[in-house]
């Protein structure tokens, strides 16, 4: 068991030819990942990476078999992208662009409702099991496997946690990136609820920023069900000033309630274990669960 | 991206939404000029100078050394040119600029619209924005207009209404109507405010804006509907489809180091703190500033170098930082995935080199892909670079800086 994806995940590529499409598959491919191919559109037939290339999603579906799909298609296509993956059946979305016009993500997201699929991002660094499947552009040797299940925002930040965790001793269930811009295929409380409902999960790292009401959601969701595994939280930007947008298009304080600050108290009020410091994420973990160990 | 309210009211405008009419002068003399034109056009000596700045709260802010408002009547073109001439070139202070105020280059000349007649005027407010947690677009009005709305969504939410449009279909006729109810318009004034919303939400739309704000939206003495203020945002991911907004950029309001920076592609934001930071992913530049703070420091910036920390973004990074004479210090956190560390390593051993004497510590926390030859690579460059590995080491080297140990 994992979530989203695993050894079974037959993936593809959309944007499969570019450059970031090329080496990302690479770099999946050479991890394990099952790549089946990529789809760009007029390159149907072709051959690349010792894989076959689709003028069409669906066309992937039917002659490769996918169920999983990363994009990597530049941000005036993105939207299109996901919604091609959407109605071709694709059951895993994982679009890491960075940059796709809100208006297009509204009618994407609309578009998908109600389809039996998940979509994580955009503007994500995509999803890991460790030793099993990687769909995303992670540093996979630092995701060792384990037990505790990430759920972040954030792409570095996500690295740090599990480097953190591995070096502490434990391991990653599954990393889920769910991206930084104000609208996410799957916001932060459904991520946590997948990692719930995942026997291979012990623990959850949930990471968090500034803007919008996420990682409140999410905590509130925690402490209706019973706070059933133990969170460590940690939310960045403590220090951002309101009003302006942090490098993520979602990243910006609006109000009282989507600070740091506000944010961390929610979290903290709900039973997760807030951490100040994202320098503490991994032995705060260690204590959370050799106390209850005890 | 911002724009002034001139520039906001020319595209609401071109969608048929109605709005206060003016025009933008830069000189006294050019202010005297728009004001007998709006003579001419509308048949009054009032008009309004208004000053152009990337900030609110313009009608209560003074210009420094002056008595004058950010906003103000004028009864005659005369008058107009005086006013002009205290706020051109001066400096504009309000609740949102904060003390240093901004330098006013332009201002804009609008007719007068508050003309007595058969009714009074009324205000209203009405913003048209992306509700995240629907992941959907919302109109939000209140018959609150002219004043902060925040006061009055703090002391009277009730007087808030909410009308959230579905992407499929849009703005529908019914849901115009019902703003309109709300906001308690009838007759003539009833028919032009439905007009008015459903211009607005088609210009908003077709504008791939992020927000917009019109505080306030005025009912005239004789039943028109118009703009009389405008805070547009548009969308910064959709500006390759509006390369006619992209031009309306002025970067004359924004931060010098950031607009240097943006040419670097460096995600630069300018903070007050002492402490300058460097690094890749946005997420964990936030969490930078934060560990900073936590080490009894203040971030001086946020600066995302994304995926290709290089040597020549190392380096513009440097300098960019560098120019803040309050920075006491840097810190670089790298976490090398795609990128390797030993390379990043090799990047600010270089840019140091280049650059010749930094005057203040540089701490290098380089983790990730060949982590351990990055440390040695600094460790062994004999600059005065300190590195660290472990993100608790990198704060406490951090800590010791802002106390003046290192």
């Amino acid at each position: 068991m994992a979530v989203l994806v695993d050894k079974n995940s037959k993936v593809i590529v959309q944007g499969f030819t570019g450059s970031e499409g090329t080496f990302h598959a690479q770099q999946m491919i050479e991890y394990g990942t099952n790549v089946v191919g990529g789809v760009t559109p007029g390159k149907g037939g072709q051959q690349h990476l010792d894989r076959p290339v689709f003028n069409t999603v669906k066309e992937a579906v039917e002659k490769a078999g996918a169920n999983t799909s990363i994009i990597f298609v530049p941000p005036p296509f993105a939207a299109d992208a996901i919604m091609e993956a959407a109605d071709a059946g694709i059951k895993v979305i994982v679009c890491i662009t960075e940059g796709i016009p809100v208006k297009d993500m509204i009618a994407a997201k609309e578009y998908i409702k109600g389809k039996d699929l998940t979509l994580i991002g955009p503007n994500c660094p995509g999803v890991i099991t460790p030793g099993q499947a990687k769909v995303g552009i992670m540093p996979g040797f630092v995701f060792k496997q384990g037990k505790i299940g990430i759920v972040s925002k954030s792409g570095t930040l996500t690295y740090e946690a599990a480097d953190q965790i591995v070096k502490a001793g434990m391991g990653i269930s599954t990393a889920i990136g769910i991206g930084g811009d104000p609208i996410i295929g799957t916001p932060t409380k459904y991520a946590v609820e997948m990692l719930m409902n995942d026997p291979e999960t012990e623990a959850i790292v949930m990471i968090g920023e500034i803007g919008g009401s996420y990682e409140a959601d999410a905590a509130r969701w925690i402490k209706e069900t019973g706070n059933k595994k133990p969170v460590v939280g940690f939310i960045a930007g403590q220090t951002a000033p309101p009003g302006r947008r942090m490098g993520h298009a979602g990243a910006i304080v609006g109000g009282h309630d989507d600070t740091a600050a506000a944010k961390m108290k929610i979290m903290s009020e709900c039973g997760v274990h807030v951490v100040e410091s994202p320098a503490e994420i991994g032995a705060k973990m260690l204590e959370v669960l050799s106390a209850k160990a005890k | 991206m911002n724009i002034h309210e001139y520039q906001a009211k020319s595209i609401l405008k071109s969608f048929g939404v109605a709005v206060q009419e003016g025009i933008v002068a830069t000189t006294p003399d050019e202010a005297h000029k728009a004001a007998l034109a709006l003579k001419e056009q509308f048949g009054s000596d009032f008009v309004v100078v208004k000053a152009q700045i990337h900030a609110g709260g313009r009608g209560k802010g003074t210009i420094e050394g002056k008595d004058q408002r950010g906003v103000a009547v004028a009864k005659n073109a005369d008058k107009a040119k005086e006013i002009a001439s205290n706020i051109l070139g001066g400096t504009l202070v309000t609740i949102q600029t904060g003390p240093k105020g901004k330098l006013v280059s332009k201002v804009l000349v609008a007719q007068d619209v508050y003309y007595p007649g058969a009714s009074e005027p009324k205000e209203y407010y009405m913003s048209v924005m992306l509700d995240r947690s629907q992941s959907k677009n919302i109109i939000v009005y209140s018959t609150e207009g002219g004043m902060d709305i925040e006061h009055v969504a703090e002391h009277t939410p009730h007087l808030i209404h909410k009308e959230t449009i579905d992407p499929r279909v849009g703005l529908q006729p019914f849901q115009a109507r019902k703003i309109a109810f709300n906001l308690g318009c009838e007759g003539e004034a009833f028919k032009q405010m439905v007009k008015f919303v459903t211009a607005l939400y088609t210009a908003y739309d077709r504008s791939d804006s992020a927000m917009f704000e019109i505080n306030p939206v005025l009912k005239t003495s004789d039943q028109k509907i118009i703009a009389v203020d405008g805070k547009v945002s548009i969308d910064d991911n959709a500006l390759y489809r509006h390369a006619d907004y992209e031009a309306m950029r002025d970067v004359a309001e924004e931060d010098p180091t950031e607009v240097e920076a943006s040419k670097h592609n460096l995600n630069f934001v300018k903070l007050d703190g002492n402490v300058g930071c460097m690094v890749n992913g946005a997420g964990l530049a936030m969490a930078t500033m934060d560990i900073i703070k936590l080490s009894g420091g203040d971030p001086a910036n946020f600066l995302d170098v994304g995926g290709s920390a290089n040597a020549t973004t190392v380096e513009a990074g440097f300098r960019i930082i560098l120019q803040d004479p309050n920075v006491k210090a840097i810190l670089i956190n790298i976490f090398g995935g795609i990128v390797r560390c030993d390379r990043v390593a090799q990047g600010v051993v270089d840019a140091y080199n280049s650059i010749g004497n930094i005057p203040v510590p540089i701490i290098v926390r380089l983790q990730g892909t060949n982590a351990e030859q990055a440390k040695k690579l600094i460790d062994e460059s004999g600059l005065k670079v300190y590195s660290a590995i472990v993100l608790k080491e990198a704060a406490e080297l951090v800590q010791k800086a802002v106390d003046g140990k290192l």
